[in-house]
């Protein structure tokens, strides 16, 4: 009989993952992170208490089970624990790599109170990766129920929606403008931090699905939504087409050459490969001093991107602290160990030209932290005669996106006042038929989140279709699509409808 | 661990659309370095609308190029695409894209389409590449009832193409060379102020052409407050909004030029800025152009000569560059 796990019992350390050393990674594009071994998995597996009512998979966007899994690791039913992974997380390779596990499943571990949280996305990592290498997949028996569903976009959120709206039987379409699909995954997320054949791997596991994926597709110009559904024979359309449009600040120089939104930098590097031109046609004109503003995810990515293609120096500006900044804290370290420059509190009040169109620098301000504003962070305030002089040779703005106005443009969707796709708890737009989720609904946000939005809408959807789905109890509830009533769950089955005469 | 595995994943097949490949099915040379492609693309034929354009790429490794739409067939489902062999890309594609051969990626139309009201008496410019890109603007505005006069632009009487095209479209045609060898003698400009004197009851000037062209187009009539529309070509990455390599001054406002334009109001339209921008990847498009020259010539040693070899691209001359 074993004894029970407690926070006393479990192995006190977090196993170390392996990473490339950060002078050698800073030349190359390989994967920074190793990843664990079997060894470390089991290893970190005994780390979970297995708690009872399990935060963590509260904490999960998608709700995995958690404890499950981990309970079969240890029990070395590596297969068993894909399945329950793959139940609730359809792409566990990558998610394990990028999700904000620290804001999410393991910022609510009950280890983590008292040691370092139980390393859930690594173990995650693991599962998924074993996957690919054993072929492994949950393909149910489908029966073909011979409803047509279109998918525009296929970033996280078309592929979510895709896969489940596969399982139950549907003729899925995902349609994407690139030459290759992915979205975010491929041209927006770097190689060393999501090699591109973990997104082939779910690519073709899509593909085994029986999902089509046809590229060079505008969605809205090519074809219309509304064309979709009144004439190309869909039954249901999700549209999953990211934020798109990279944000500028409205500051003097902006059109210089040398400034560069991320999204731009990061699509020529990791989408067409500028990194290896003249091999590959796309350039670069990648700086030597590079400042990146803003300290995001995009930003990190951006930074080390620069560094990898030879910048000499790669500058991080940012207006507030690192406290505030909204990285993974993961991606904030790795970028410190390689050698990015922060330059906390500081804001750029103009671009400098060189004379000839060319960035030569900027002129930025210092700032201080003042009182906390409407995203509760405290609201940085520039202080007056700081100004001065920064030298750099290419400016990326890394300081988030405005929706893509491409869908707005072409189709009678509502949107809100910022050209986000309005919905309502259920991801329905305001066209019978059409769903929507992701960065298009809620601006930048997450990979998870937006296959978490993605699987949703796949529910959604088959309630409208009237597709029984596993996964929501039937009851007679005529209100059963609205989710709730009056803020209870109608799946708790805790309340009975009672009818007055 | 690292999963060495991973390297062993293939790339996902590329899925190919019912009936169509993006096949070359034609092809015409006007001149040692303009050429002609019709595509084989009956959704793209039947969405295309004047004033839009497509992203190409020729080959895997290529970059994807913006190129305006020079004509589109809802009937026969073929798309005409004008190309000016000015760089390695397009060097490449002239030497590559014979009838029969297929471009690895071609995606549109992109932009919004070109506002074709209900104007009474239009004028089309087209001068260098902006020939070609007009000629649906002329159609559709003739299709509307507008009296249309076509002002095109060639350096010499050998160079020019598609008269007989504007002409079943055109009301009045007006082609104007560097030597006079056809037409009248003289830039577009002149031509339009020959239309311009002749008519002063002009409501719009569509013009398409290098910037160099447009600009002047746009000085030419803005003593006379003359609305005149503008298509801008930027370099681009994706052409949907995504990654702002684009942007151009119009005004005092930064647009995108592939999801807010490529149509601007050209008395607005900063070309200084948009001049600049152009030459952001000039080094770039040396460093390539030259090392193509180099392999051509290296084919050309064991092969005998071929028509892709031309000589260093011109400053500001036409192609919407460097995806």
């Amino acid at each position: 009989m074993k004894t029970k796990k407690t926070i006393r019992n479990i192995p006190q350390e977090r196993t170390p993952i392996g990473v490339q050393d950060p002078k050698e990674r800073a030349g190359n594009f390989d994967e920074v992170a190793l990843g664990y071994g079997l060894e470390d998995t089991l290893n970190e597996s005994e780390r979970c208490l297995m708690c009872p009512s399990a935060a963590c998979i509260a904490g999960c966007p998608v709700g995995i089970d958690i404890p499950g899994f981990i309970q079969k690791m240890i029990d070395r039913d590596f297969r068993g624990a894909y399945d329950i992974v793959s139940e609730s997380n359809l792409l566990p390779a990558i998610c394990g790599r990028v999700c904000p596990q620290e804001d999410q499943c393991e910022g609510v571990c009950p280890v983590g109170d008292t040691l370092e949280p139980v390393a859930i996305g690594r173990l995650e990592r693991w599962i998924g990766d074993l996957a690919i290498e054993k072929k492994w997949e949950n393909t149910p028996y489908r029966e073909a129920n011979g409803f047509k569903i279109g998918i525009v976009g296929s970033g996280p959120g078309g592929m979510a929606c895709a896969a489940d709206m596969a399982k139950a039987g549907c003729d899925v379409t995902v349609y994407e403008a690139f030459q290759k699909p992915g979205g975010v995954l491929r041209y927006g997320i770097p190689e060393f931090r999501l090699p591109d054949a973990v997104i082939n791997a779910e690519v073709e596991s899509l593909a085994r699905l029986g999902v089509r994926i046809e590229c060079d597709t505008l969605v809205g110009r090519l074809f219309t939504i509304e064309q979709m559904l009144d004439e190309m024979g869909f039954d249901a359309v999700f549209v999953g087409t990211g934020a798109g449009s990279p944000r500028f600040m409205g500051i003097p120089g902006e059109s210089l050459n040398g400034v560069v939104s991320a999204n731009e930098l990061l699509t020529r590097c990791n989408l067409m490969h500028a990194g290896e031109f003249p091999d590959y046609d796309t350039p670069l004109h990648l700086g030597k001093r590079v400042a990146v503003i803003g300290a995001g995810n995009t930003a990190m990515d951006a930074m080390r991107v620069s560094l990898r293609l030879g910048a000499e120096q790669v500058f991080c500006v940012y207006r507030r602290t690192k406290a505030e900044s909204p990285a993974r804290v993961e991606e904030i370290g790795h970028a410190e160990e390689e050698g990015i420059d922060f330059q906390w509190l500081t804001a750029p009040v103009e671009i400098l030209d060189d004379g000839e169109g060319n960035v030569r620098g900027m002129r930025c301000v210092r700032m201080e932290l003042g009182e906390p504003d409407d995203s509760g962070r405290r609201r940085p305030v520039p202080i007056e005669g700081s100004e001065y002089e920064f030298e750099a040779d290419m400016v990326v703005y890394a300081i988030g996106t405005t929706a893509n106005p491409i869908i707005g443009q072409t189709c009678k969707l509502k949107l809100n006042q910022w050209g986000y796709i309005e919905v309502d708890d259920d991801l329905a737009t305001s066209m019978a038929g059409v769903f929507a989720g992701g960065d298009i609904v809620t601006g930048g946000s997450t990979v998870i989140l937006a296959m978490g939005a993605g699987r949703k809408a796949a529910r959604s959807m088959k309630a409208y279709l009237g597709i029984r789905d596993t996964d929501v109890i039937y009851l007679p509830e005529p209100e059963r699509s609205k989710g709730r009533l009056f803020g209870i769950e109608v799946e708790e089955k805790n309340f009975s409808r009672l009818r007055i005469a | 661990m690292s999963h060495d595995f991973l390297h062993e994943v293939a790339e996902p097949a590329r899925q190919v659309r019912e009936g169509s490949r993006f096949e070359v099915v034609g092809r015409e040379d006007f001149s040692e370095s303009t050429f002609l492609l019709r595509i084989h693309y009956p959704l793209l034929a039947k969405a295309a609308k004047p004033g839009q354009f497509v992203i190409v790429m020729s080959q895997e490794h290529g970059e994807r190029i913006p190129l305006t739409i020079a004509d589109f067939d809802p009937d026969s489902g073929i798309v005409t695409l004008v190309i000016q062999a000015v760089g390695k890309t397009t060097m490449e594609m002239q030497q590559n894209c014979q009838v029969g051969a297929e471009l690895f990626s071609l995606v549109g139309p992109m932009g919004v389409p070109s506002h074709i009201g209900d104007a009474a008496k239009v004028i089309c410019v087209g001068g260098g590449l902006g020939v070609a890109p007009v000629f649906p603007h002329a159609r559709a505005f003739k299709q509307n009832g507008a009296y249309v006069i076509g002002v095109v632009g060639f350096r010499t009487r050998q160079l020019v193409f598609w008269e007989d095209k504007f002409r079943n479209y055109c009301d009045e045609f007006i082609i104007c060379t560097d030597d006079g060898s056809a037409g009248i003698k003289g830039l577009v400009t002149d031509g339009i102020k020959v239309a311009m004197d002749k008519h002063p009851d002009i409501d719009e000037v569509i013009a398409i052409g290098p910037p160099v062209m447009m600009r002047a187009c746009a000085e030419t009539t803005r003593p006379h407050k003359l609305k005149t529309t503008v298509s801008l070509n930027p370099v681009m990455v994706d052409g949907t909004g995504m990654c702002g390599g684009c942007r151009v001054k119009v005004g005092e406002k930064m647009m995108f030029a592939c999801v807010d334009g490529p149509d601007f109001d050209g008395h607005q339209v900063d070309f200084d800025d948009l001049a600049n921008r152009l030459r952001r990847f000039s080094e770039e498009e040396k460093i390539a152009a030259e090392r193509w020259s180099k392999s051509c010539r290296a084919v050309k040693a064991t092969h005998g000569p071929h028509p892709g070899e031309t000589g260093p691209r011109p400053q500001g001359e036409g192609e919407p560059t460097a995806g």
